[in-house]
This record gives C-alpha cells, structure tokens and sequence, in this order.
C-alpha cells in the first residue's frame, strides 16, 4: 500500500481536490514518518511541529473555502541555506548562533503564494561546501538505502528528506552540483535551473556567479511544478533575468522524436565506476528507443573544469564570507580589538572545509597572485563556456552519468579534500557554463545503492530538459522504488 | 606546492590553532599544485568570463521603499546597544 508521504506533489493535490485527503494528514503523515526514521538519517537540523500543523490547517481552511494554489496543503522542507522569516537559520555552521531570519527569501515567498507548508530546516555541508554532508556542524547525514554511506552533498538533507518520504518536496542550492550529486546518489530528482532563472534574494551566498536554488522532487512532474512556482524575474536580484517562464507542466508532454542528445567523448573518465556506466548506457538506449537521437560530442575542455571551478568558487567564497565577522550576526568570541575578535570568531565558529576554501580563495585573490590564478580560471571558464554552446548547435541535451561512482562510505573521503573535489567532475561544468541540468534516477548498484543519470540543457531550456526526462521516466520505474527503513 | 599559511590567516581574519595549521598547509599545498594544470593552457588570447548571465548594468528607479525593521536586524547581534551594533574598542 502506498502511504500518504510517499505520495508526489501531483498525486496529493489530486487527493486533496478530491476530499480524500486533508494537509494535516499529509503533515502528521511527514511527522510520524520523522518521528520513526530521522533518527537514523539526520536530515532534519530542525523543525516546529506546531508550526507546521497550524499552516496545515490555514491550507485546509483555504481549500474549503474555494482557494486553490499549485502547493496548496503540500510541506516542502527547506535547506538550512535559505532564510524563511522568524526560522532559525544556520547554513549548518556554528558561526551563525542563534540567528532568525527577518525576512523571507523570494522563493520562500512564492512558495507561500502558491499554497505550501514550509516546513522544517534540512541537513547540509557548512556554508554549502562539500560534497557528502559530512561538513555539518550538527552531525553528517546518511543515505536512506544504507547508513553507513553517505547521502552525497551538499544539498544531503534536501535529498535524503525526499528520498525517505519525510516530507513531499525540498529546495536545495547548486553551486557546482550539490543538487544533482545528492539526488543521483539518494535516489530522487533534483533539478539546478539555469543560472538567472530563479531568484536567489534570501539564498546566504557561497559563491556568487555560480549559485542556484533549486528542487528535489520524487518524480520530474513534480520538479516541473515546484520551478513553475519558484521561476521569474525578481527586482530584488538583479541576476535574475526578465525571461518570460513558459508552462513548464505542458511543456512535459510531446515526444523525443526528433531530440538530438549528445554524449560527451570526454566524459569516460578514468575513474568512472562500470555499474555506473552500464546504467547510464542503458538509460540513454532508452531515451534512444523512445525516439531521441544520440551523438558524440566533444567538450574538449573538460579536465580543467574541477580546477577552474575551485579558484572561482574559493575566491567568490573568501569574499561572501567575510560578513561573518561577530558584529552584526551570530556567535561572537570577544578580544582586545575588533580585528582579534573577528579572527577568533572565524576561528572558531568555521569549520575546517570552510577554512580551507576561504584561505584558498584568499591565496588566489592575492597580490602578485591574482593574474596566475583567478584571472586564468575566469579565462578557462570562458573556454568550457564555449565547449558547451558550440555543442548545443549540435544537440538539444546532454546526457552523462550525474557521478563518477554510486554514494560512498561516510569517512572514506572525508580526509582528503582533493579527492572529494574530483568526484565532482561531472557536474561543475554546468555552473561554470551557466546551463541548467536535472539528474533522475536510472537504476542501481548491486549493493543496492541508485545510480543518477544526468541530462544538461541550453541556458533556459527547462522545458526540453523536463520533456526529456519525464518521458524516460514514464517509460521506466527506477524513481517508484523506496528504500527499507523499518 | 609550499605556501606561506600565517599570512594567508591573517589576510582571511581566521585564527588557526598551531595543530590547524599543520593539518591545513598541506591540503591546502596539495589543491594549489592540482589548479597548477590551468597553466598547461595559453590563455593569451582568451576574455575572462565573470559570469554566464546574459544581463548588464541593471538599473532599477531610485524610489522609497520599506526596508527591514532596525530592531528585527538588531535581534541577531552579538551585542548591540541604542539601535547601534557594539564592537571592542577601536581608538583609545
């Protein structure tokens, strides 16, 4: 039988049209389902259970006096990256305190107009750095198909949340995968917009020219309807950008016939696992059997991608995070003068990634530095850049597997930062490029842990990307499986 | 690859305990020498790319808007005293 928190977006507004369901139920449904597995997975850092219910009820009410709303009665829960007004907010640091919001992001906002719970601050890398939510001042967070691995990161909360039916849906961030990476690896969809896309007014920045929130959903009708509620210009980020958003919901049914995919030569890396790589090609014989059309391409560039990316990701974060200085927020250690207090506090209230990533930003925006490390990296950046739109004159999409490996053990790359690094080669193009990417699930180790096949379109070509993948999914059943948590 | 790290922390305001540095330096070595393969490109030619947005200058009218409430802002200070923020003496 299938429970009630198990069910998609599109399935539980149905239900709740129809009667057949209330919001309370559906969010006492998501709080026992807490209650018997977050335990084990600590994808919560938080959340107010009487908070929840009361919004659960206000939705029942609107529903009953005639309201409607995409999300209408539906909890999504919220990455601890994003601020939502009078909830605490932590980016799972300690440097942050006992922080509030005082306002709503502008997704948050929306969310809200659209009828949903906001419910719950879920798990992360600190300051969203990190690949595996083992960088979490609150404890890491584990993989719903086995707890001794990790859910991938940073967005791990997010996934493992919807992965384990603890809530419906989730909004992570992507920087340089950490939507897609733990999607593929727990299982479910995750979907990074194209950079401009949506508003990340209320996103706490890591780093600035290559963040994106964005969904985890249990299939990609639901990650059609959470980017149709989230997209749109904002006049409170200037990044967004004033491109009409289409009706992504119709823009998911039509045919692969005459789609060209384009799978990138480049991408058969060395240390690309075989059951990853078998399911991958079986998924894009799939995609083919339905209609698309498949060519190699070349990105010729690529394996200077994860180096790029960690010269601008570090440098925009040694930047960002300079706010974070025991005055105007959060944790404080005192000393004699402002400047001690202020390396006491980072001292203190940083993690080691953390640490590590604003002194190597640091370095590479120094004196005498500068020229041979972060101007190079922006120059490189423009080369991958070109690498992918000259392929798109090619191909409508690009097909690759979302990660090198399936989900690895919790410690087995937690001491060696550079390693973690690499195991990001197949996502931070996308960021650096400023495209859009979904990863879906297409299949399983013979541990039992998914595998996640990830497709990348033309900046704003959400609609082909979501076409494509809901297609490959009503054709296969790898996203109705459920890990065994009892 | 050697870096100089105590005045790197110095630069990024953050106080490290000795046993810190000595766990940080060389991972922070060892991601310096792997970026070192950027420079197995000629770049001479090539225009940075700050970002992959396709907007510039974006320009909204000058007009009066509601900002946040002071005391809600003040709410998550360390230490705040008459609407101000309050830091350690900077001038004796």
């Amino acid at each position: 039988m299938t429970m009630v928190h198990s069910l998609t977006i599109n399935q539980l507004i149905e239900k709740l049209r129809g009667g057949q369901l209330t919001s309370r139920q559906i969010m006492e449904a998501c709080l026992n389902r807490i209650d018997s597995v977050d335990d084990k997975l600590n994808a919560f850092i938080s959340y107010d259970v009487e908070d929840a219910l009361a919004q659960a009820d206000f939705a029942d009410k609107a529903r009953s006096e005639g309201q409607e709303g995409a999300l209408l009665g539906v909890p999504v829960a919220i990455k601890d990256v994003i601020a939502v007004k009078n909830h605490p907010l932590n980016c799972a640091s300690k440097i942050l305190g006992n922080y509030e919001s005082p306002y709503d992001a502008t997704v948050i906002k929306k969310l809200r107009e659209a009828g949903a719970i906001i419910f719950g601050r879920v798990n992360m890398d600190e300051f969203a750095m990190g690949s595996s939510t083992e960088n979490s001042a609150f404890g890491p967070s584990r993989n719903p198909w086995d707890i001794d691995y990790t859910p991938g990161g940073s967005s791990g909360g997010s996934a493992v949340a919807v992965s384990a039916d603890e809530c419906i849906a989730s909004l992570g961030s992507d920087t340089g995968g950490s939507i897609r990476q733990p999607a593929a690896l727990c299982g479910c969809v995750g979907l990074k917009p194209t950079y401009g896309r949506v508003s990340r007014y209320g996103l706490v920045a890591f780093a600035s020219s290559l963040d994106q929130i964005g969904s985890f959903t249990k299939d990609v009708k639901d990650a059609a309807i959470m980017l149709q509620v989230i997209a749109g210009a904002d006049e409170k980020d200037s990044t967004s950008v004033p491109e009409p958003v289409p009706d992504y919901t119709v823009a998911l049914s039509g045919e692969l016939k005459g789609m060209r995919i384009g799978l990138p030569r480049e991408y058969q890396v060395d240390g690309l696992d075989t059951e990853v790589k078998a399911a991958t090609e079986s998924a894009v014989a799939k995609l083919e059997e339905l209609g698309a059309e498949v060519k190699e391409i070349s990105l010729p560039h690529t394996e200077y991608a994860i180096a790029t990316y960690y010269i601008i990701a570090t440098a925009e974060a040694s930047a960002n995070l300079a706010r974070f200085e025991g005055v105007r927020y959060g944790a404080r250690i005192d000393g004699e003068d402002p400047e001690e207090m202020n390396c006491r506090t980072r001292g203190a209230g940083f993690g080691d990634e953390v640490k590590r990533r604003i002194i190597l930003g640091t370095y590479v925006l120094s004196s005498g530095y500068y020229d041979a490390y972060y101007l190079r990296a922006q120059k490189v950046r423009t080369l991958i850049r070109q690498d992918f739109l000259q392929a798109f004159e090619h191909v409508d999409l690009i097909a690759t597997p979302t990660t090198p490996t399936p989900a690895f053990k919790i410690g087995e790359k937690a001491k060696d930062p550079l390693e973690m690094y690499l195991s990001d080669i197949f996502t931070i193009s996308c960021n650096l490029a400023g495209l859009c990417g979904v990863s879906l699930p297409c299949g399983f180790s013979e541990k039992g842990l998914p595998i996640g096949l990830q497709l990348l379109g033309r900046p704003f070509g959400e609609s082909d990307l979501l076409r494509a993948a809901n297609i490959y999914q009503e054709a296969t059943d790898w996203h109705t499986k459920r890990p065994d948590l009892d | 690859m050697e870096i100089d790290i105590s005045r790197l922390v110095k630069l990024a305001r953050i106080e490290l305990k000795p046993e810190e540095e000595l766990r940080l330096a060389p991972q922070l070595g060892e991601v310096l020498g792997y970026v070192d393969k950027l420079k197995e490109l000629n770049v001479d030619d090539v225009e940075p790319t700050a970002h992959a947005s396709p907007l510039s200058n974006v320009l909204r009218k000058d007009e009066l808007a509601d900002s946040l409430c002071r005391d809600d802002v003040l709410r998550n200070a360390p230490e705040s005293s008459n609407g101000l923020f309050v830091v350690p003496k900077i001038v004796e």
